[in-house]
């Protein structure tokens, strides 16, 4: 069979070929959404949108965590007495410091509660209308930092059996009460999360889906010279990867500008509350799952619609 | 090359277009292919093109029994193939280069022999002056010449033309088939479909005559087998 000389070979190796063909479909398929910034814009600004809020929430939530993580160790217990004598107060004081696991002991006694009291609020009048001191004598104990919940718990029921303690009162129920709140927002922030994701893949499965069809004639033509439908199918995969991208670049930019917003009401609200306390933005680590996590998803969504639509597709 | 063996080809609905069509096209021949509209010239080619499959029968093109031709393969036996169509399916997204460079770009060519070989087919069809424009610019011969070059800058065993002087004048019309003799000169397995009498006639080369699915006249009957 005599054949033209010089025909071509294709690239030695199937990889090397690949290699020679990705990088130049990467820019292709970017070109593509420029050609059309307008649709493209929507198709990013849906995907940035939906990736944002669970983005935003979930950098909320671990600063709740954060501050909130803290309070555990700090739990006091307050020794409210009975009406005992200021002798009797300070055999109690002594005791509350010999138990195992109190790092310190502040006597708070009832003249000066009262006075304190007084300058604080306005029931100047009423207290005196009381004519006595209705206030007890209080001793706040600070558990050592390191105890854990049970320890605390123990050692508040062991003073509440010291003599002349009228209830030792520990303060933790607010706090796990506050956990089982954020536990609550947690796994709401996953499921919401995970429906937007869904809705990425839909939105992004939806644009390419329409991309196959307005290019159905390309399509057509490529195939009959010959293209693969490995080859057929990378721009649009990548297409897919580059909506994914730049919406979740944009969705990183969204939630940053939220939080930097929220920032300022947050650090007044925490020094109102005399803490140090100011709300910390994305860390580079989750900046870059957000990309990374979207940019899959842009992929999977694009594949899951190439894969079928593209089939459907034979030159007539 | 091209060996049909008592094929049919019958579409879904009962339509029979080909009905036991025998013939051989020997490498390196030229081969007008001629019929009046809806003799079966398309299904003949879409057969040859992988684009149909045919019902019953043997197909052979280039070695590999296109009856049986699995999906997956299809794309392989088509690069090794030049297709001209009559509405020159170019892409009008990008430029005459870029159109011509498509075949080599899905073999997987360098970008260098891409560059060299995609001015060598554009220099052949007279249009390496244009091929930064974008295809919508050009006139209707010259966007049949750039798919033209398209079809054959990957020099292919078998180059395949429907109508590609469908819509020109005659003066364009025989710039083209010249063109074609002159790929089959260098070895090139060329099937021209055409109702062109005229022209064919001017080229002496032999005729493969469809009427109503069936041959009426196949290349060996013609007197002067080879151009």
């Amino acid at each position: 069979m005599s054949r033209p000389r010089g025909r071509i070979r294709p690239a030695r190796g199937t990889l090397k070929v690949h290699l020679a063909q990705h990088p130049r479909m990467l820019v292709f398929s970017l070109a593509k959404l420029a050609a059309n910034p307008l649709a493209s814009l929507m198709t990013v600004a849906v995907i940035g949108i939906s990736i944002a809020l669970p983005t935003a929430a979930y950098v909320l939530l671990q600063n709740a965590r954060a501050a909130s993580s803290g309070w555990d160790a700090n739990a006091r217990i307050s020794l409210y007495l009975d009406a005992v004598g200021p002798k009797r107060a300070a055999e109690l004081d002594a005791e509350a410091r010999r138990q195992p696991g109190v790092a310190s002991v502040v006597y708070l006694d009832p003249d000066a509660a009262l006075a304190e009291f007084r300058s604080l609020s306005d029931f100047g009048d009423a207290l005196d209308a009381l004519g006595e001191n209705p206030l007890p004598g209080v001793l706040v104990v600070q558990p050592e930092p390191d105890l854990q919940p049970a320890e605390v718990q123990a050692l508040a029921e062991a003073l509440q059996a010291l003599e002349g303690v009228d209830l030792a009162q520990l303060d933790v129920e607010w706090v796990k009460r506050l956990h089982a709140i954020l536990a609550i927002i947690g796994r709401s922030v996953t499921v919401l999360a995970l429906l937007l994701a869904l809705a990425v893949l839909l939105v992004v499965g939806n644009t390419i889906r329409l991309d196959i069809l307005n290019r159905r004639d390309e399509i057509e033509v490529t195939k009959l010279i010959g293209a693969s439908d490995a080859f057929i199918r990378r721009p649009f995969l990548y297409g897919g990867a580059w909506y994914g991208l730049l919406g979740g670049a944009l969705a990183l930019v969204l939630s940053g500008v939220a939080l930097w917003l929220l920032s300022g009401p947050v650090a007044d609200l925490a020094s109102l509350y005399g803490s140090a306390f100011r709300l910390s933005l994305m860390d580079p680590a989750l900046a870059g799952a957000v990309l990374g996590g979207s940019g899959l998803l842009g992929w999977v969504g694009s594949w899951l619609a190439v894969g079928r639509h593209l089939r459907r597709i034979e030159p007539r | 090359m091209i060996r049909f063996d008592n094929v049919f080809k019958r579409y879904p609905g009962g339509h029979e277009a080909l009905s036991a069509v025998s013939f051989h096209l020997p490498p390196g021949s030229l081969t007008f292919l001629t019929g009046h509209s809806g003799a079966g010239k398309s299904t003949l080619l879409k057969l040859i093109a992988a684009i149909e499959k045919p019902t019953r029968g043997t197909l052979l093109v280039d070695g590999r029994n296109f009856a049986t031709l699995r999906r997956r393969h299809v794309p392989q036996v088509r690069r090794r193939m030049g297709i001209v169509f009559q509405d020159h399916h170019l892409l009008y997204d990008r430029s005459v280069y870029d159109n011509v460079a498509l075949p080599l770009v899905i073999a997987g060519l360098q970008r260098r022999d891409i560059g060299r070989r995609v001015r060598a087919a554009l220099d052949k069809v007279g249009l390496l002056h244009k091929e930064r424009s974008m295809p919508i610019t050009l006139s209707g011969g010259e966007q049949q010449r750039v798919d033209i070059a398209r079809a054959v800058v990957h020099r292919p065993a078998i180059l395949l033309a429907d109508e590609p002087t469908g819509n020109l004048d005659p003066q364009l019309s025989h710039e083209i088939m010249r063109l074609f003799v002159q790929f089959n000169q260098v070895g090139v397995t060329v099937l021209i479909a055409s109702h062109d009498v005229v022209l064919i006639k001017a080229l002496g080369a032999p005729v493969l005559e469809l009427a109503e699915g069936r041959i009426e006249r196949r290349p060996d009957d013609d007197a002067g087998r080879q151009p």
